[in-house]
C-alpha cells in the first residue's frame, strides 16, 4: 500500500524528518506515536501533499506510484485521506456540498458517473447517523461553529463517505472526551478491511485501547526510534517519552 | 470639442422629441440641468468623491443617444433569462420603454407601474411633485446629464396602505453598439404601503455602450420598500447609476446592490432617514478581468431615532479594481441614532486592487455608531483542506470565492432573484468555465 524509504523533509531550511522508513501493507493499522515536535504532523502533511515542505531525500511509493509527484487533489482522488488535527472552518460552503464535490471528484477520476442525488443523500444520512451527528450539520458551513469533537466526527463522516484506501488520522483523538473518542474509534473500526490501511498519528496511547494497531512506531527528533506491536504503546505509556530519549542516547 | 459640447449639440435637435417637452416646468428643469452639465461636464478625479474612478474615457468615447426611435428587435432569450417569475415587469430597451416585453396586467387598483414618458402624459402633476426632489442638492455632471437628457424610465407609485404581494421588476437592456441610454426612474410609496422592486441592468454582445440611470425613491410614513439592483452589464460597457432615497417617519428601506458587470461602473446609493426610520444597505461586487467597479453609499441621519445597517462585500480578481466608499452623516438633530457599517473585501490576485473608504461624521452626542473594514485573501488552509478532499485548486478557489459572496446573496428575500443572482455570480467568477460540482 504505502512504502516510505529514508524520507528527509525540511521546513524553512530546518530538517524535521531525518530518514523515515515505513512499510504499510493493505489492511494494516500503524500507529505513530511521539512527543510534540517529533515530526508526527509533518509526516501526515507531507503524505497529504501540503505546500511548504521540502523533501530533500527519500521516496514514498503509494500503490506502486510515486506519491510525492502527485498533487494533493490527485492523492485524494487516488484514495489518500487525511483527517486533520485542526479541521478548517469554511463559511458559506455547506458540508453536504463539499461531500458531494469530493465524492464526485473521486468518481470522475475513476471514470464513474456522478453520484445520483437520491442515492447520495441516502448514503450520507446513513453515515452521519454512525458518527452521531444531527442531519442539520449537513446543511451548515463546513465545520462552521462546530465544537472540537463535532469537527473530528465530521472528518470521520467524510472518511466514511469517501471510502479511501489509505486513511491518515492526524491526532484525531486530541481534545476528545471518552464518548467522542469511542465514536471516532467505531468509525475507524467499521472501515477496517483487507484492502484499506490506516496511519494513526497520536500523542497518547488512549485511542489504541479502542483501535488495535498492527504496528506501533515511536517517532522522536525526526526519526523512528523503535517499532513493535501493540504492546509497545502500553510500554511507552508506562515509561513516558523520556524513555525514548534514553533510547536515543543508547543508540547513539 | 468636449464630450459635454458633443452631447449638448446632439440633443439640440433632439430636445423637442424628449418626453414631457410640452411641460414648461420640465423644460425649465432640463434647461437648467443642461447648463450645469455643459459647464461641469462629467466628473473628474479632482472631485474628492471621484478620486478613485476616472471617467476620462468618456471624454474621448462619444455615444449615440436613443431618441424618438422605438425599441429595435431584442434578443428575447437574453431577456427571458433575466425575468423573475411572477413579477410585474417594465422593460426598457436602449433606454426606451418596450410595451411588448413588459407585463403590467392585473396590477392592484390604484398602483401605477408604467414608463415615465407615459406617466408624463397621464399624471404630469404627480410627476412634477416627485421628479428631482430626492437627488443630491449639489448634483454632479452625471446627475445633471440624466435630468437634461432622460429619454424614459420607470414610474412606480403605490398608494397609501397598498401592499404588493408580487415583486416589480425593471429590466434595462442595452442592444446597440456605441449606444447611450439615459433614464430616470421614479418610485414613490405613500404611507403604510409596501412593495419590492428589482432593477436589472444588462446588455448583449460585446459592444461598448453607456448607461446613465438615476432612480429616485420616496418612502412614505411607515411604508416599507425593498429595492434590489443587479448590475450585469456587458464586459465593455460603461455604467453610471444613482439611487437616491428619502424615508419619511418610521419608514423602512432595504436596498441590496449586486454588481458584477461593466468595464467601468459606478453606483451611488444615498438614503435620508426621517424620524425612527430604518435603513438596511447591503451590497456585493465581484470585479474580474479589467473591470472597475465603484460603489458609493451615503446615509444621512437627519432626524432622531433612526437605525441604519450597512453590510458590503467586495471581491476583485485578475487586474480588476473595486472601490467602496461608505459615508454616514449623523446630523445634530439626529439623537439616538444607531448606525453600523461593515465592509469586508477579498483580493483574488496580486494585480487586483480594492480601495475602501468608510467615513463616519457624527454631529450628535447621544448616538451608537460603529464601522469595520477588512481586506484579505483566500485562506491557504481552506484551499488545502478542499484539495485534500479531491477538489482541484481553481475549483477550490472558486468555491471559497462563491462562498464569500454567497453570504450576501443569501440576504436576498426573493427566491427567484436569489437564483438569478447566483447564476450571474457563477458566470462572472474567474475561470467560470470550470465545473461547478459543488452546486
Amino acid at each position: 500500500m504505502l512504502k516510505i524509504e529514508n524520507l528527509h523533509v525540511r521546513v524553512d531550511d530546518k530538517p524535521i524528518l531525518k530518514g523515515i522508513s515505513l512499510d504499510i501493507r493493505p489492511g494494516e493499522v500503524h500507529a505513530i506515536m511521539g512527543p510534540n515536535g517529533s515530526g508526527k504532523s509533518t509526516l501526515s502533511h507531507v503524505l497529504a501533499g501540503r505546500a511548504g515542505y521540502e523533501v530533500t531525500d527519500g521516496t514514498v511509493s503509494y500503490l506502486g506510484r510515486n506519491l510525492l509527484e502527485m498533487k494533493p487533489e490527485e492523492r485524494a482522488r487516488e484514495g489518500v485521506f487525511l483527517a486533520f488535527q485542526y479541521p478548517v472552518e469554511i463559511a458559506g460552503v455547506s458540508n453536504i456540498y463539499l461531500l458531494k464535490a469530493a465524492l464526485n471528484a473521486i468518481r470522475k477520476h475513476r471514470g464513474l458517473s456522478e453520484v445520483d442525488a437520491m442515492d447520495f443523500l441516502k448514503l450520507v444520512k446513513e453515515k452521519i447517523k454512525a458518527v452521531n451527528l444531527d442531519e442539520q450539520f449537513l446543511y451548515r458551513g463546513v465545520n462552521e461553529g462546530f465544537s472540537g469533537g463535532e469537527k473530528k466526527r465530521n472528518e470521520i463522516l467524510q472518511m466514511a463517505v469517501l471510502e479511501p484506501s489509505l486513511c491518515i488520522l492526524d491526532e484525531t483523538d486530541s481534545g476528545l472526551d471518552i464518548d467522542a473518542l469511542k465514536l471516532v474509534a467505531d468509525g475507524v473500526n467499521a472501515l477496517r478491511s483487507a484492502d484499506r490501511s490506516f496511519i494513526l498519528v497520536t500523542h497518547y496511547q488512549r485511542l489504541l485501547n479502542y483501535i488495535k494497531p498492527d504496528q506501533v512506531h515511536v517517532l522522536a527528533h525526526g526519526r523512528i526510534m523503535k517499532s513493535g506491536d501493540a504492546s509497545l504503546a502500553l510500554e511507552l505509556e508506562k515509561k513516558g517519552y523520556g524513555w525514548v530519549d534514553q533510547l536515543t542516547s543508547a543508540g547513539a | 470639442m468636449s464630450a459635454a459640447q458633443h452631447y449638448v449639440e446632439h440633443y439640440r435637435e433632439l430636445a423637442s422629441k424628449l418626453p414631457g417637452e410640452h411641460l414648461p416646468w420640465l423644460r425649465r428643469l432640463r434647461e437648467e440641468a443642461q447648463s450645469r452639465f455643459s459647464a461641469s461636464g462629467f466628473p473628474s478625479p479632482r472631485e474628492e468623491e471621484w478620486k478613485y474612478t476616472n471617467v476620462a474615457t468618456l471624454e474621448k468615447k462619444l455615444f449615440v443617444p436613443t431618441v424618438g426611435a422605438p425599441a429595435g428587435a431584442t434578443d428575447t432569450n437574453a431577456l427571458a433569462r433575466l425575468r423573475l417569475e411572477g413579477a410585474w415587469l417594465l422593460v426598457f430597451v436602449d433606454g426606451v420603454y418596450s410595451a411588448e416585453h413588459s407585463v403590467t396586467a392585473n396590477l392592484p387598483e390604484g398602483v401605477i407601474a408604467t414608463s415615465l414618458a407615459n406617466a408624463l402624459e397621464q399624471y404630469p402633476d404627480l410627476i412634477e411633485g416627485l421628479l428631482n426632489q430626492v437627488v443630491p442638492e449639489v448634483a454632479h455632471g452625471f446627475i445633471a446629464f440624466t435630468t437634461a437628457y432622460f429619454r424614459d424610465g420607470a414610474f412606480v407609485h403605490i398608494p397609501a396602505g397598498k401592499v404588493l404581494d408580487r415583486p416589480l421588476q425593471v429590466i434595462h437592456f442595452s442592444t446597440r453598439p456605441d449606444g447611450l441610454s439615459v433614464t430616470r426612474n421614479l418610485v414613490a410609496l405613500e404611507q403604510n404601503a409596501e412593495a419590492s422592486l428589482v432593477e436589472t441592468y444588462a446588455g448583449i454582445g460585446d459592444s461598448s455602450y453607456l448607461t446613465a440611470s438615476v432612480t429616485e425613491i420616496s418612502v412614505g410614513e411607515n411604508a416599507g420598500f425593498d429595492h434590489y439592483k443587479l448590475q450585469s452589464e456587458t464586459a465593455k460597457s460603461y455604467h453610471f447609476g444613482g439611487i437616491y432615497a428619502r424615508e419619511a417617519r418610521s419608514a423602512r428601506l432595504r436596498q441590496h446592490h449586486l454588481a458584477f458587470g461593466g468595464l467601468l461602473a459606478r453606483t451611488e446609493i444615498h438614503a435620508q432617514l426621517g424620524h425612527a426610520a430604518e435603513c438596511e444597505l447591503d451590497g456585493l461586487f465581484l470585479a474580474t478581468g479589467r473591470r472597475h467597479l465603484d460603489t458609493q453609499t451615503l446615509i444621512h441621519h437627519r432626524a432622531p431615532c433612526g437605525t441604519s445597517r450597512e453590510t458590503y462585500r467586495g471581491i476583485a480578481g485578475d487586474r480588476a479594481r473595486g472601490v467602496f466608499a461608505g459615508r454616514i452623516v449623523v446630523h445634530p438633530e439626529a439623537q439616538k441614532t444607531d448606525a453600523e457599517m461593515s465592509n469586508r473585501n477579498l483580493l483574488l490576485s496580486e494585480d487586483a486592487e480594492i480601495d475602501s473608504k468608510p467615513q463616519l461624521e457624527i454631529h450628535a452626542d447621544d448616538v451608537k455608531c460603529a464601522h469595520g473594514v477588512t481586506v484579505g485573501q483566500l485562506d491557504p488552509e481552506a484551499i488545502f483542506y478542499l484539495e485534500s478532499r479531491g477538489v482541484d485548486e481553481p475549483t477550490a478557489r472558486n468555491m471559497l470565492t462563491f462562498a464569500f459572496a454567497n453570504e450576501m446573496v443569501e440576504k436576498i428575500r426573493l427566491s427567484s432573484l436569489k437564483r438569478l443572482v447566483q447564476s450571474e455570480l457563477l458566470s462572472f467568477l474567474p475561470q467560470s468555465d470550470i465545473r461547478k460540482d459543488w452546486l
